[in-house]
């Protein structure tokens, strides 16, 4: 309901989506560990195949624990509807299968998780679904990367592991002149620190596994619709604005209207490809959210601390934390996320590759592992690990060079992380 | 009163205080939207009537269909319009004509002069949405696609009768 009264970012972390069961009266969220609900009758069954009426069929397609989350999370973002995925790649792939035919085009910038740029360059491909590279810091390329076979403009907000901050407004006009809807990767902010709708992204997209289950133990991805494209205006997106023919010729734009995308993402795409999320892992992730706010605050007030001491290093070559003042990117963080520039940095070692080896196996509490938004403090030398896969010039086109190390600070004691930091860089060279 | 939103309380109240719906523009299409929120409606127990003068003596989900508003042979407490909002001004002016108290033009469809005329007149005026959605956010039912309802309650949702899969807008104990 569009009131004036919506309630505020910490009630919706711990209330949006959640009512005590019917039944039960349970408080928090029941975990609904069932692959199936029964129908009330024939007539029941057919609405909800039909998508006559709202209900479970199904956890493939959907489950209430899940629900939970998707409805809190869209409400954090300021969007319509939600749908959660097993991992934050099932999520992209459905957002790309609803908007892409084969033979079209997308626009992606450089400064993306390793992750998804193979996922475009080479998965992707064989969908024929090409993607033009641009670089976020210029606009103009992308601008230039845009064809008439356009279909969707791809971005992070913060970029990973760059710490790079994207000018999501600019690019969001580039994407309204082109007619194509702007879809935004907010894993490393978060709504608690960028609410990217705002600023004219027409879709959201996270990895969960990261800040906002944020304790490091489940997988899980979303897909937030912001309700804010014209799905049907220029007939580029047949999936949802023609008839349907699995469901009989049903338009989901004009059946579904301002949460259409997140339907035809449902209905469609995990109906048929199902990179679904498992109801165990929706709980542990909403049990995550319930403190969001709290920890992000804590997240970032850690990474001030840590990236201020490495900038000061005599082995540290460069601090890229977009929260540190003299950072290219500090405008576009006190635009976009003036609450902070999230806990993920990178930071270069004159020692160059070699250095950078050998601090991730010197670390004691902080922990070498391929994944950031946890609890703990977590480090990874990307150019062998994450973006191994890249060539030299991709790497450090995605801020991955060989002398470069990510951390993801935890909510450890500040001086902990530093003291640990200290020793490991101290025996590294 | 201004339509770019609605409060809670003020759709609450509408679609718990009407019985009888009028639906202009039902369609006997069972995959268009029309059909969808009738299907929906009748299962929420509100009588409904379809008014479509193609379908006219004809039954649409076993309710007889009228020609027009004025044809109905029923008291009406709500029209629901599934035109377009050109087509809404003079179903509006009907909709005063035959004693409606609400008039409900379905989402995309707007007509603010209509709806100057119809709370002039003494009826209630909902643009832009769609009584199935916003039964299902106060409901509880529309956070089971993921959708946001904009709701918090520590209250436990109310079932609908006796059946599984589906949730009252009653207060509770009412
Ligand atoms: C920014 C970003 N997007 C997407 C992903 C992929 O998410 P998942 O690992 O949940 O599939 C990651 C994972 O590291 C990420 O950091």
């Amino acid at each position: 309901m569009s009131s004036d009264d919506t309630p505020h970012f910490d009630t919706l972390c711990i209330h949006a989506g959640a009512q005590p069961d019917p039944t039960t009266g349970a408080r928090a969220t029941p975990i609904y560990q069932t692959t199936s609900f029964v129908f009330d009758d024939v007539d029941h069954a057919a609405s909800l195949f039909g998508l006559q009426a709202f209900g479970n069929i199904y956890t493939r397609i959907m489950n209430p624990t899940q629900a939970v989350l998707e409805e809190r999370i869209a409400a954090l973002e300021g969007g319509t509807a939600a749908l959660a995925c097993a991992s934050g790649h099932g999520a992209q792939l459905l957002i790309f299968h609803a908007l892409m035919e084969p033979g079209d085009e997308f626009v992606a910038v450089g400064q993306l998780y390793g992750g998804s740029i193979n996922q475009f360059n080479h998965s992707f491909k064989k969908f024929d679904w090409n993607v033009n590279w641009a670089d976020a810091t210029d606009l103009s390329t992308i601008e230039k990367a845009v064809t008439p076979k356009t279909k969707l403009i791809f971005i992070e907000s913060i970029a990973n592991p760059g710490g790079v901050v994207v000018d999501i407004a600019g690019i969001s006009k580039i994407a309204r002149a082109a007619g194509v809807p702007l879809v935004v990767d907010n894993t490393l902010a978060t709504p608690y620190l960028c609410r990217p709708i705002e600023h004219g992204a027409d879709i959201i997209v996270h990895s969960l596994t990261k800040f906002i289950g944020g304790h490091g133990n489940s997988m899980g991805g979303v897909i937030v619709d912001a309700g804010t494209f014209n799905w049907s205006r220029e007939g580029r997106y047949p999936t949802l604005s023609e008839p349907c023919e699995s469901y009989h010729g049903l338009k989901l734009h004009e059946t579904f209207g301002p949460i259409a995308f997140a339907i035809a993402c449902r209905v469609l795409g995990m109906r048929d490809l199902g990179p679904c999320i498992s109801p165990m892992n929706a709980f542990l992730i909403i049990q995550g959210m319930e403190t969001l706010s709290l920890r992000m605050k804590k997240h970032c007030e850690n990474t001030m601390v840590v990236a201020d001491w490495l900038n000061e290093h005599k082995d540290v070559a460069w601090v890229s934390y977009a929260g540190l003042p003299g950072d290219r990117h500090n405008k576009l963080a006190q635009k976009y996320c003036p609450q902070g520039a999230g806990a993920v940095f990178t930071f270069g070692l004159r020692g160059g590759y070699e250095a950078g080896v050998k601090v991730v196996s010197n670390v004691e509490m902080i922990s070498h592992l391929a994944n950031i938004g946890d609890v703990r403090t977590l480090i990874i030398h990307p150019s062998s690990t994450t973006h191994r896969q890249l060539s030299e010039h991709q790497q450090i086109a995605a801020g991955a060079g060989p002398d470069v190390l990510r951390l993801s600070i935890g909510l450890e004691d500040p001086s902990d992380i530093i003291k640990d930091l200290e020793q490991a860089l101290a025996s590294a060279v | 009163m201004q339509h770019d939103t609605y409060s809670e309380a003020y759709i609450r109240k509408i679609l718990q205080d009407v019985k009888t719906i009028a639906m202009v523009g039902a369609s006997a299409n069972d995959v268009r939207p029309s059909y969808f929120a009738m299907k929906y409606l009748l299962t929420k127990e509100y009588n409904i009537v379809p008014v479509n003068p193609r379908e006219a003596g004809r039954e649409i989900l076993g309710q007889k269909v009228f020609s027009s508003l004025s044809e109905i042979d029923q008291p009406v407490d709500m029209v629901d319009i599934f035109r377009n909002s050109e087509a809404a001004d003079a179903l509006t002016d009907e909709a005063i004509a035959i004693g409606a108290k609400v008039v409900w033009m379905q989402l995309r469809v707007r007509n603010d002069a209509a709806a100057e005329r119809a709370e002039k007149a003494g009826l209630k005026v909902v643009m832009d949405r769609c009584p199935k959605m916003e039964y299902g956010k106060l409901s509880g039912e529309w956070g089971w696609l993921g959708a946001v309802s904009g709701r918090i309650s520590s209250k436990r949702a109310v079932l609908f009768g006796n059946r599984i899969q589906s949730l009252s807008i009653a207060t509770r104990g009412s």
